[in-house]
């Protein structure tokens, strides 16, 4: 059983939502990333999602694209990416780890060359944000032969056939992204998302997480009532970029945000 | 005149967007479905009788089409090679070869029912050709702008203003070209549901490669026609200059099939390919993924998208539309690179010897062209496309002699 598949298990039998923290490999210092991951995991995580830093990520709001740009002043490559989670892996055995990122560092990479190495470190799944199912063929194939769990994103402007062809393509969890829009966008609606996520059920019984546009406590209580998971990036990224010149006090502010948002969601009257 | 409602040549792309191993559709979830809507809108209006020959009529009377081939008989003299004819985009509405593509988009964008139009823009001729067809279809535009790229092009800024529209810098990477479109996309996926993004080169998801290929093939196919007027036969080089490839491909396109055409695209080789600074992915980067297409790009070894360098604005971008990459890969087009200097050395020779101001894009084809010229005999024929007017790049060219304009 994947390591995804075995924590949502978990999490179902304990009746919680995960609660899914992103922050980008090494921002603001890659020397810090291992340690920000062990902070997040002492919060509540259940699951980490390690942004791989890329040049033109252009699904992103400016939070995460500043992330990305602090991590490249120190070059961090995928190979620093998986390096890091082979030492955070080392030190946890429990909590997953997805990387999400964009295709063409992992292309120059080569896929093969890219799903041994991640394999090897210890990552459990992997979303290639420019990477539809139509151009992932091959890409999933290899994935696969590494028992690695491939994450596919729906959105509110998929299609029902959309939907049902990325439902049977993805391995470990569905991440729906929850507003038209890059990530840190705002106006999430939870009705219009209950009613997607009820559509997206409908065709898999993998986990539903929900991304983009989680701002704070309320709205992850709020998400956690109707999704399988919580994913919360910017609000995270953006404490880390208002301390970038004090590293020292990043691990302790995002404890703290976290902590929050894992309370709320515990608070909440479950589904 | 040419009408756009003749068939259109070659196999290429498949249904997903391929040219060969490049091109298809490298994007988020989100933009999946628009893309396809835009695809089947796409493919309905170009059968559209209607659709067509509105485009026509906009392409004859508003940018005023057939653009004329000039035989550059002095500058040829003094080359002492083959003969030069130029397809003179330079003298279209808005000065470059642009419109041809932002009239026909935006066309598709008011028959679509969207209101609002969007365009990435480098030197400021593709946010012109996009704010000047809005203005005249009042719909609403925004045009992304690197930081860098405003302050380097002023003028062009001021006329996107004048023309009604709203230019946002664009502050995040290396704040130029890539940049632009990169938070165009951004804008998209957030207002896609009123949103029309004029795309100005053939780069990008599919449709986008394909489409505006084909508005900009109306270039060669007005060249296949005029040449036999007025030279007596087809040229035996075609030669224009390559940062997307729009121009180019829309030259190269309508005689990909004659094969006793020679091709030639240039690129930027800013201070020398072996400077690494330079914008030239064809002759010296490698094939990646980038704004939502496989295609030869400028990377570093962990496949980060690097900085590009050029005199020109507008050849100043990393990657190259994916049809080009086939091109090149299948040998039917042959790209090469030519320098700052050079281009700028035959910017002084078109306007001394013929009284044409070209684009400093434009240069670089004409550099190569005085080249290859040189090689051929007199009674053989250049033919290249003169993309742009260099009205636009008076203070490049200025402060290259160490003037303020």
């Amino acid at each position: 059983m994947s390591m995804l598949k075995e924590k949502f298990a978990q999490l179902r039998q304990q009746q919680k939502t995960a609660l899914v923290p992103f922050i980008t490999a090494g921002d603001p210092l890659p020397e810090i990333t291992v340690d920000l991951m062990q902070d997040l995991v002492a919060a509540g995580a259940d699951i980490i999602e390690l942004g791989i830093p890329f040049s033109d990520p252009m699904a992103d709001g400016p939070v995460i694209q500043r992330a990305s740009e602090r991590a490249l002043e120190y070059h961090v490559s995928l190979r620093d990416v998986l390096e890091m989670v082979s030492r955070f892996r080392q030190m946890d055995s429990e909590t997953p780890v997805v990387l999400m990122g964009y295709l063409n560092p992992i292309e120059i990479m080569g896929y093969q060359n890219f799903a041994e190495q991640a394999a090897k470190a210890g990552v459990d799944g992997v979303l290639v944000v420019d990477l539809p199912p139509e151009e992932g063929q091959e890409f999933q194939q290899i994935m696969l032969q590494h028992g690695l769990d491939q994450i596919y994103l729906v959105a509110p402007t998929s299609t029902a056939a959309r939907i049902e062809r990325i439902c049977e393509l993805s391995g470990g969890f569905v991440y729906y992204v929850s507003v038209k829009g890059v990530t840190g966008a705002s106006h999430l609606d939870i009705e219009s998302l209950d009613e997607k996520l009820k559509q997206i059920r409908e065709n898999t019984d993998l986990p539903v997480g929900v991304g983009f546009g989680i701002k704070d406590a309320e709205t992850a209580a709020a998400v956690s009532q109707v999704s399988d998971a919580v994913v919360v990036g910017s609000a995270l990224v953006s404490r880390v970029e208002a301390l970038a010149d004090q590293p020292e006090k990043i691990g302790a502010a995002l404890r703290e945000t976290l902590s929050n948002m894992r309370q709320a969601m515990d608070n909440a009257v479950h589904k | 005149m040419v009408t756009t409602t003749e068939k259109m040549i070659g196999n290429y792309p498949d249904e997903r967007g391929h040219f060969g191993p490049y091109g298809g559709l490298f994007v988020s979830e989100t933009l999946m479905d628009p893309l396809d809507e835009l695809r089947e809108a796409y493919q309905h209006f170009m059968q559209d009788e209607a659709f067509l020959k509105e485009l026509d009529e906009d392409l004859k009377h508003y940018v005023g089409r057939p653009s004329p081939i000039y035989h550059a008989k002095r500058w040829s003299e003094e080359l002492n090679g083959a003969q030069i004819y130029l397809k003179r985009e330079d003298l279209n509405h808005t000065g470059a070869h642009k419109v041809n593509n932002t009239v026909g988009q935006a066309l598709l964008a008011r028959h679509m029912g969207k209101t609002r139009i969007i365009a990435e823009t480098g030197a400021g001729q593709h946010g012109v050709a996009s704010a000047t067809v809005a203005a005249r279809l009042g719909l609403e535009c925004v045009v992304y702008m690197g930081a860098v790229d405003i302050a380097r092009q002023e003028a062009n800024v001021y006329r996107m203003r004048l023309l009604g529209a709203e230019v946002r810098s664009v502050e995040s990477g290396s704040k130029t070209l890539k940049d632009a479109l990169n938070e165009a996309m951004r804008d998209w996926v957030t207002n896609v549901d009123n949103t029309f993004y004029i795309i100005g080169t053939v780069a990008g998801p599919h449709p986008y490669p394909a489409m505006v290929r084909d508005f900009q093939s109306v270039i060669g196919r007005e060249a296949r026609r005029q040449m036999p007027e007025q030279a007596g036969r087809q040229p035996d080089a075609l030669v224009a200059c390559v940062g997307g490839g729009s121009n180019a491909i829309g030259l190269f396109y309508p005689y990909l099939d004659d094969r006793e055409v020679a091709i030639y695209g240039v690129e930027a080789a800013g201070s020398g390919l072996d400077s690494g600074q330079h914008a030239a992915p064809l002759c010296a980067g490698k094939p990646g993924v980038l704004h939502g297409n496989r295609t030869y790009l400028m990377e570093d070894k962990d496949g980060q998208i690097i900085e590009t360098h050029s005199v020109s604005a507008g050849l100043d971008y990393p990657g190259v539309g994916p049809e080009h990459a086939w091109l090149k890969d299948s040998g039917r087009a042959n790209y090469v690179a030519v320098t700052d200097q050079e281009a700028l050395a035959a910017f002084h020779d078109l306007t001394r010897i013929e009284g044409i101001i070209p684009a400093l894009e434009s240069s670089h084809a004409l550099a190569y062209a005085a080249k290859l010229a040189q090689t051929m005999r007199r009674d053989q024929i250049v033919l290249v496309n003169l993309s742009g007017r260099g009205d636009k790049d008076m203070h490049t060219v200025a402060a290259q002699e160490g003037l303020k304009i």
